[in-house]
This record gives C-alpha cells, structure tokens and sequence, in this order.
C-alpha cells in the first residue's frame, strides 16, 4: 500500500482540471546507497484516472518521472459532487486508488 | 563520474537474467503487465525508440506547445507541460534523449479529454525534451533543449 495521494478536481467552464500528487519512491534502478550497492527500481508504472467510472487519462510511467509524481490534465464535463478516482500500480505490483469530489472553481 | 555503461551493462544483465528464470518457470513478472511496454520504456535511445514504434521522427509542428525551463537547476525535478490544438489527438509521449531510458511517461487521451498534460521528471545531464502527439493516427513532434545544472539521477 502507498501513501494516499493529494486530489484536486475542479471544474470550471465546463472542463475538469485534475490535479494529482502521488506519494512514491520513483526508484530508476541505476542509483547506489551510500554502500555502494545499487538501489532496486521501484517505480510506478500505470496511472489510470477515472471519472464517474469511465476512463479519462490512461498514463504509462518510466523510471524517469520525478520521485512523487506530479500530474495535471483536463478532461471535458464533471460537475460538483460527482467522483474522480485515480489509481496508479507500481512495478513490485503495489496498487493504490483514492477518489475525490469535483468542485467547482472560482 | 560514474560509469553509466558498466552500471547500464549490470541492470540488463541482471534483468535477462531475471527473465530467463521467469520464462523457465513459465511465469511472468508481475512488471509484465499487458498496458506496460517493457520494451519500449528500456528504449535506449530516440532511434530505438522510434524503430519500436515503427516510426520516423516526425516534423516539428508549431501545434504544440512544450513547456519547460530553459536552465534546471535540479535534474530531479523537471517541470514539464505539453498542449496542443491538434484535432482529434489521442497519446502524447514524452522522452528525454539523453536519459538512460529515453521514453519517460505516455499517456493515452480517451475522446473528451484535453490534449494537456504538466507533469515531472528526472533529466540526467542537459538533454532535449522531445514530445510526440498522435493526432488522427499521425505524429508531430516538438522538442526543447534543457540546461540541467545538477544531474537527477542521484548516486
């Protein structure tokens, strides 16, 4: 299990604008402690984003996304009170899914 | 400095051999999810990369607009933004050429979904940011040069 990850959704003008913090390693596999020894890759690989069930970003990650991942899209329609979920899966097959509320901006 | 061949010589070397072991067993690894392109994520270079898509690098279109810092301080931390007006666009992907693995993320954009994406990534050494979008089953391309004052790949 992840840490949970931070979710803004907000529509405004008819577009949903998503924003996502997710809590995680992001391990390349090609950095060494302080041994010397190399650390394992550990990174997220799938992020999938969803609103009201249906898919609305599909995203692959390599071991080049910086560590905590940060990602902005939009999407057309959401309304206030309707749900956004992200989930992301990592390469060790850790999973973890999170939902928010759209609001509306200002 | 590191040696980036030696350290890139033992990564695949160790993750053939991996592999062999799982192909032994008839097993695959959990990494070897069907949405998760091994192949092309391990791209090692832009020409690789395109040859795995089956393309050639296409044109620069004015379509896109890429943002990102012309100097980074921090290699860890890249800010990166990509738009477009391009109809019916449906993937964009991002690479940096001189990354160990040139491919850094792509997203796939269901109908109803902007072409925009702001994300981070690592750059190791001043490298180009190249994107590709897909639009009407075609690709554009547009590319900007990053300084990169600290290298992020850590070690």
């Amino acid at each position: 299990m992840g840490s949970p990850m931070k979710i803004r959704a907000a529509v405004k003008d008819g577009i949903t604008e998503v924003k996502i913090l997710m809590g995680h390693a992001m391990e390349t596999g090609l950095r060494k402690d302080a041994a010397g020894a190399l650390v394992p890759a550990w990174f997220i690989t799938e992020v999938t984003a969803k609103h009201q069930g249906k898919v609305v970003l599909e995203a692959q990650f390599g071991t080049a996304v910086s560590k905590d991942p940060y990602l902005v899209f939009r999407f057309k329609g959401g309304a206030k009170g309707e749900k956004v979920s992200v989930s992301w899966l990592d390469n060790k097959g850790d999973t973890r899914s999170d939902e928010v509320e759209i609001t509306e901006k200002v | 400095m590191v040696n980036l061949e030696r350290r890139q010589a033992l990564k695949t070397g160790g993750a053939l051999g991996l592999w062999g072991v799982f192909a032994s067993l008839g097993l695959m690894p959990s990494f070897a999810h069907a949405e998760w392109n091994k192949t092309l994520f391990s791209a090692k270079s832009m020409n690789e990369a395109l040859d795995l898509i089956g393309a050639v690098l296409p044109e620069t279109s004015g379509d896109i607009q890429l943002n990102v810092p012309e100097i980074a301080e921090n290699g860890a931390v890249v800010p990166i933004s990509v738009s477009s007006s391009l109809p019916n666009a449906t993937q964009i992907m991002v690479f940096v050429d001189k990354n160990p693995n040139v491919l850094a993320a792509n997203f796939n954009l269901p109908a109803g979904t902007e072409t925009f994406v702001t994300t981070r990534v690592k750059m190791g050494q001043t490298a180009t940011v190249i994107v590709l979008v897909k639009a009407d089953g075609k690709l554009y391309r547009a590319a900007k040069e990053v300084k990169v004052t600290q290298g992020g790949c850590g070690g």
